[in-house]
């Protein structure tokens, strides 16, 4: 007896989102099927790959990275070395700078550096800021400002600054917000529900539900994003729609298996080939458990994590 | 399919003789079919109607067991889809390559790698758990493989779909319960029967889906219910679209024939490209590969490889935990400064990452608090000043240690005082609350 197909298409739909501009635009989200399950029913937007830069520049990157931006002098020139990264979709640009421990960068600077950024690629652009939510408020709305009308998306709006970031980032200047909680499925939709009562409209939220490193705790990044993602398709719950995107680089990067150097761990073998499968593992079972973007730094993940998702379409 | 109680119910005397332990046939009957009671605790069904009944109330997939001795392995047996909804119960294993069609440099690098891949992580021994021997023309090249892969202390599969062959591996190997993978549509009577000579597992393959269900089911006719799917196709995207649907057809759907694990090799859909099949062996350690088969095992593969998958089949209901005791840091001695935290899994890996990061020789101490994170340990009274007291006592912390200060979690500073009671001699200091601002303190503190 043949095997009988029983392809599992929901009546519900993953919101879509569009990031960029006319002819330079990416839209995430659109599926009615589980994750990446294009055999059920066509997924009417693949998953998108970001590259991650910082306004640090190359200082203490891996030498594959420093190697493929070669002789970037500026901040722009490495953007636009960042868009024409085999497999890129978007450009992340992260303010580590900006903490106040890290340096502390003007919100000036930051606005000069986000618009040189912006004015070298060709391809959309997601800002992400710093571990200070007071400091990322005032940068991301004064950047906002300056990249009106660019369909940028903001990491992240959270808990404690909700407020600002939703009123200068989604509506005083129509950019997309990134709403952003620790691991849990309910802060999620009560952030959600907190962003759409100020006014910002669901279709301009994208989530970013938190990460780990594989191995440090990720099972409840994958149980959290499988559950959105049922309430979402199976129970059409309206708060949960939103895509989600999920920074990979900024957490698999920092974690000892990618910073242990070979005089210290001689049998682990190459320190940048184990930071770079770091980012791959993760980042592929984030797409499995249901990312609708993921953000890495490394050429060689951005290939095969693009490779595969297109592969899976 | 599941049973409902009331189908249950129909089978039973229904004289409410409580023979079974319950008060009523409807009771007995209800608790079966949520699985609370197994069905033979009522003496009065019959054992035709049993079987009947076992065959419907049997889990959706089979447990299926590889290997023999230490590296005996369980595979299957999930009744879930997503771990939330209860949990994954048989982790994926992780299987290296080797073939007579690969050149001799790749194979000599798979056993280097299989050998040297071994460390333990939070109480689990990582290791290659099995070896994927391949057939591809030269057969005497092939049993050699068979040969050497045997001495290397590992479950084996054994693929090939020339039943000749195949019997002559099992002579070398048969003793160590490898799986014998290759019955398809056109072989599977003679390797069905060796695999039964043996007493060992069978591995199924297809063209598709309809073709390896089509083989399942004359399988099963013939009596064999010791099976593995290999679900490879011809492709990323259709072994992806064969391994989710047959798992999801067992579980979700009720299809018995596709209820066993699965052979996911990712050495065939990726050849050559070893990052892919990284990837690969992620998305296939989420979505429902039992066994992955990838042509290598490096260092930098199996540290995120074994942790995504320690990660994703741990028990929702039971939180990681790992050993109390005293961790020494960045080349901490006795001297070192102690900081102390709680056995929950996660809080052990942020916190010995940010010191790991802060390069400051530090004792970590981490103290039986049941699996909790700080606050929960806390509220529930098994993060305390006596708690602490007593891990210091049993643990011998004077005894080891030199160093009198102890960093205490800065979610729990409350109780710096009660600490310092309990622990005349030691300067207490509550870190930070977060552990991401451990790495600026750790430097700038002053001790």
């Amino acid at each position: 007896m043949a095997f009988v197909q029983k392809p599992q298409v929901y009546k519900s739909a993953i919101n879509t989102v569009e990031l960029g501009v006319s002819d330079n635009k990416i839209t995430l989200g659109g599926a009615t099927v589980s994750p990446l399950y294009s055999f059920d029913a066509p997924i009417a937007n693949a998953p998108k790959v970001g590259v991650e830069i910082t306004d640090l520049g190359l200082e203490g990157e891996p030498k594959g990275i420093v190697d493929y931006y070669g002789d970037c002098k500026t901040i722009g020139e490495q953007a636009k070395k960042a868009a024409a990264m085999p497999g890129a979709d978007f450009v992340c640009l992260r303010f580590v700078g900006a903490e106040p421990g890290e340096g502390d960068r003007s919100v000036e600077e930051c606005v000069k550096i986000a618009k040189e950024v912006s004015e070298a690629i060709d391809i959309p652009l997601v800002i992400a800021g710093c571990k200070s939510s007071q400091k990322d408020a005032q940068i991301f709305e004064k950047i906002a400002e300056a990249l009106s009308g660019k369909n940028v998306l903001f990491l992240s709006a959270k808990e404690e600054n909700y407020k600002t970031v939703g009123a200068s980032v989604g509506l005083a200047y129509s950019q997309k917000v990134g709403a952003e909680s620790s691991v849990d499925i309910n802060l999620a939709k009560q952030l959600n529900v907190l962003l759409t009562q100020l006014g910002v409209a669901k279709e301009n939220i994208i989530m970013n539900l938190g990460s780990a490193a594989a191995g440090y705790g990720f099972e409840y990044v994958a149980s959290t994003i499988d559950r959105v993602k049922q309430a979402a398709l199976a129970q059409n719950d309206a708060m949960l729609q939103m895509p989600v995107v999920t920074p990979i680089a900024s957490e698999t990067w920092v974690v000892k298996e990618a910073l242990a150097s070979e005089e210290d761990m001689p049998e682990w073998g190459c320190q940048e080939q184990r930071g770079i499968e770091m980012e791959i593992v993760t980042a592929a079972a984030c797409l499995a458990c249901g990312s609708d973007a993921v953000i890495l730094k490394h050429p060689a993940s951005v290939a095969t994590i693009s490779a595969m998702v297109a592969a899976l379409m | 399919m599941a049973l409902t109680g009331l189908d249950i119910f129909k089978i039973t005397p229904k004289t409410n003789c409580k023979d079974c332990g319950n008060p009523t046939c409807m009771a007995f009957a209800m608790k079966v079919a949520q699985g609370a009671i197994p069905l033979d605790k009522c003496p009065h069904i019959s054992d035709e109607v049993r079987a009947k009944l076992d065959e419907a109330t049997a889990p959706p997939m089979k447990t299926i067991k590889i290997g023999a001795g230490e590296n005996e392995h369980t595979l299957g047996g999930e009744t879930v889809l997503y771990r939330h909804d209860k949990t994954f119960v048989s982790k994926s294993l992780y299987a290296v390559a080797v073939s007579d069609g690969y050149s001799d440099e790749q194979n000599e690098t798979a056993f280097a790698d299989i050998a040297k891949i071994d460390y333990e992580r939070i109480g689990e021994r990582m290791r290659v758990d099995a070896i994927f021997v391949d057939y591809a023309s030269d057969s005497a090249k092939f049993l050699d493989l068979v040969k050497r892969a045997n001495d290397m202390d590992r479950a084996l599969i054994i693929s090939c779909s020339d039943a000749d062959i195949a019997e002559k591996a099992l002579e070398i190997a048969g003793a160590g319960k490898p799986v014998l993978s290759g019955a398809n549509a056109s072989n599977f009577e003679a390797m069905n029967a060796l695999a039964s000579k043996h007493g060992i597992v069978l591995g199924v393959t297809g063209a598709d889906l309809n073709e390896l269900h089509d083989t399942v089911e004359k399988l099963e006719k013939a009596g064999n219910k010791n099976l593995v799917l290999d679900v490879t196709m011809g492709n990323i995207k259709d072994t992806f679209a064969a391994t989710v649907q047959v798992r999801r057809a067992s579980i979700k759907d009720g299809d018995r024939t596709f209820g066993y694990p699965s052979i996911v090799n990712t050495a065939r859909i990726a050849a050559g490209d070893r990052d892919m099949q990284s990837a690969l062996a992620s998305l296939f350690t989420v979505k429902y590969g039992s066994v992955i088969v990838m042509e290598g095992m490096r260092y930098a593969d199996a540290l995120p490889l074994y942790g995504l998958r320690q990660n994703i089949f741990t028990n929702p209901q039971k939180p990681m935990k790992v050993e109390p005791g005293i961790y020494a840091l960045n080349g901490a001695d006795e001297n070192s400064v102690c900081a102390l935290t709680v056995d929950f899994a996660l809080t052990y890996f942020v916190v010995s990452g940010e010191i790991e990061r802060s390069g400051v020789p530090v004792n970590l101490l981490i103290t039986d608090a049941g699996g909790y994170s700080v606050l929960t340990a806390w509220a529930a009274g098994k993060l305390s000043a006596s708690s602490i007291a007593k891990f210091f006592q049993e643990a011998d912390i004077e005894g080891k240690i030199k160093n009198r200060t102890l960093i205490i979690p800065g979610k729990v500073a409350v109780l710096k005082g009660e600490i310092e009671d309990k622990l005349p001699g030691w300067k207490i200091i509550p870190s930070p609350p977060e552990a991401i601002q451990l790495v600026k303190y750790l430097r700038e503190l002053d001790v």
